[in-house]
């Protein structure tokens, strides 16, 4: 978007060693408010390394990860995630037998006080937030209390997202967010991504599908073997000038 | 496994509302599971009713001594089955709950003896009782740990305490059974308060505090989400070695209390007190309408779970048919149970992951 603003997330030089294999060399990129930057490359590139680098899931060999210009480093993914970097995982992190807010609040419920002394959950709390955060989103679902086995899998998966923008994450790393949905859901998952882009937040769009890349993308960060091989504007580049930056020569 | 609610949608970027109609039909199917064990409570009272007016024109539920034995008869295997709800929705099972009550049974008989002349008759029973709650919460200390930091299967884990239990419950009682002397302990055993036995509203009481603890709390509900998806779970910052430890005392402490109240019952301890009640504990689950999948049951369906089987043991031998169709019947109601079950999964869509 707008190049001139300040990063929210700069990585710098990282690398990562996995015994002899280096998975990720001297790799930087940066991702600005309201952008969505997409890392792409073939399998083995180091995608998912260079993720779990950024969300603390592995510790960087080298290099630095800067948050709104400041050095950070994460000890776990819970220490990202303290500091808005949240991941979307593909595989469902909800717990399907609960509703939407309970998801959202999971591991941080909030209490309340029955008559006076008794402390018990806030469900009603839970609920209203899942209502805003959810109509943020522009998602509109009325039964709050149905677990969310209920709804469908792009559903699910905006209840993920829900719960990382009610808690103010910044960076939100997606590593195949689309996978497994049909086309619809897909639908719905893309224009999810604008709704968070339009919201100021970054997004990170891991995706085997060039088309999911190119219809949510503002930016592609080529990776060969571990190494940036290049990185195009998508309004300035084509499928096949991409692929030409991931497969070499 | 993908999702298995249509999606015939018009593609659009806007996100409609869809879970609504998708929910509709299958809401009544949930329904009924999650109501499985009061609908079979109801049948089965209307039953022996029907059953007790027919064949002597007596009635079977309105006579207050029926009631009152059928509440004396659920209470060991509901407050064992209290526990094991707690576990079963994590995911896990607790074989070891029937010999931790008799484990508990036998401390509580020696403890109570020894204390009695120093202390007093009551006094003596309240720390008699806690002791024998806390020499039970033991086994669940290394039934948690066999589960939450070694990753023991809880099957096996608590199967191995279930022999450690039983043998060491043996060893304290000598072989026998410890006989109480100390009459305040079986006033509690046997008395009643406005016709309701002591140790019916003890259950109670227990049982209603437990159902706040699964209900609302913080300790209930990540026990829902450990039990329903362990990995989101820890994901969303959950401690779930820290969990599963406290999870299997309590299910421990349920049984200890469990094993108290037995020894008031009967004013004496015996280590095979809960011996017969292992498998009635996980039936009362499972027709309360918990899931061995985990992720899904209620304190209140697990009472009516109790009831159910109490109903079906002590109604038999009121409408005098020979008491070995209490296995069959129970048995039966257990498989339609879990057969309920599986046809509500699968129409709500049990998904694993995708
Ligand atoms: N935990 C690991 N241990 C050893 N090697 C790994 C590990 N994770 C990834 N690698 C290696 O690092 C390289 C990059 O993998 P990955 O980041 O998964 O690529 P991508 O996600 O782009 O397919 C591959 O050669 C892979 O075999
Ligand atoms: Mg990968």
């Amino acid at each position: 978007m707008n190049s001139s603003a300040e990063p929210l997330l700069d990585v710098r030089n990282l690398s990562k060693n996995f015994a002899a294999v280096q998975a990720l060399k001297d790799f930087s990129m940066v991702v600005r408010p309201g952008e969505v930057v997409a890392p792409a490359g073939d399998n083995g590139a180091g995608k998912t390394t260079l993720i779990k680098a950024i969300s603390g899931v592995y510790k960087p060999s080298s290099g630095e990860i800067r948050l709104r210009g400041e050095p950070v480093s994460f000890a776990t993914p819970q220490e990202a995630r303290d500091k808005g970097i949240e991941t979307i995982y593909r595989d469902s992190a909800l717990a399907d037998n609960l509703s939407i807010g309970a998801n959202i609040f999971l591991g941080r419920e909030p209490m309340r006080k029955a008559f006076g002394f008794l402390p018990v959950l806030d469900r009603k709390k839970m609920a209203d937030a899942a209502k805003s955060t959810m109509a943020l989103l522009d998602f509109h679902v009325n039964r709050m209390e149905a677990p969310v086995s209920n709804f469908s899998g792009g559903q699910r998966r905006a209840v993920a997202i829900g719960r990382a923008v009610y808690w103010d994450a910044q960076i939100l790393i997606m590593d195949e967010p689309t996978a497994a949905l049909g086309v619809p859901e897909q639908r719905k998952v893309i224009s999810l991504i604008h709704q968070l882009k339009a919201r100021g937040r970054g997004v990170i769009f891991i995706s085997h599908n060039l088309q999911d890349i190119f219809a949510v993308s503002d930016r592609i960060v080529v990776l060969r073997r571990g190494v940036q091989a290049g990185e195009r504007k998508i309004s300035e580049t084509t499928h096949d000038e991409v692929v030409k930056l991931m497969v070499g020569g | 496994m993908t999702a298995s609610i249509p999606q015939a949608q018009p593609a659009s970027t806007h996100i409609a509302p869809q879970a609504d109609h998708a929910g509709s039909a299958l809401n009544w199917m949930q329904r009924i599971a999650n109501l499985r064990a009061r609908l079979f409570l109801a049948a089965l009272i209307v039953g022996f009713e029907i059953w007790a007016r027919l064949s002597f024109g007596g009635t079977f539920i309105l006579n207050p001594f029926n009631i009152q034995s059928i509440a004396i008869f659920a209470v060991a295997p509901l407050l064992l089955a209290t526990g094991q709800t707690f576990v079963i929705i994590s995911g896990g099972i607790d074989l070891s709950l029937g010999f931790i009550m008799g484990l508990a049974a036998v401390v509580a008989a020696h403890v109570i003896n020894w204390a009695t002349p120093g202390m007093g008759f009551p006094l003596a029973v309240l720390f008699g009782a806690l002791v024998a709650v806390l020499v039970a919460g033991l086994p669940g200390v290394v039934n948690g740990l066999l589960v939450s930091r070694l990753r023991v299967p809880p099957f096996i884990g608590t199967l191995g305490m279930f022999g450690v239990a039983r043998g060491v419950a043996f060893l304290l009682a000598g072989g026998t059974t410890v006989p109480v002397r100390n009459e305040f302990f079986a006033a509690i055993g046997n008395g009643k308060f406005l016709n309701v036995p002591y140790i019916v509203i003890i259950t109670a009481i227990f049982v209603v505090a437990m159902h706040y603890v699964l209900s609302q709390t913080r300790f209930g509900q990540h026990n829902y989400a450990i039990g329903a998806n362990a990995r989101a779970a820890r994901r969303a910052g959950i401690d779930i070695k820290w969990h599963l430890l406290r999870l299997y005392i309590l299910s421990a402490m349920c049984a200890g209390l469990a094993g108290v109240v037995y020894s008031a019952r009967f004013s004496a301890g015996a280590a095979r007190a809960g011996e017969p009640l292992l498998l009635d504990c996980v039936a009362a689950v499972v027709i309360g309408g918990a899931s061995l999948f985990g992720g899904s049951g209620t304190i209140f369906g697990t009472v009516a779970g109790a009831l159910v089987i109490a109903v079906i043991q002590y109604g038999l031998v009121f409408v005098n048919v020979e008491p070995f169709w209490q296995f069959i019947s129970v048995g039966v109601v257990i498989i339609i149970s879990v057969l309920i079950d599986r046809a509500q999964r699968r129409f709500t869509g049990g998904r694993i992951d995708e």
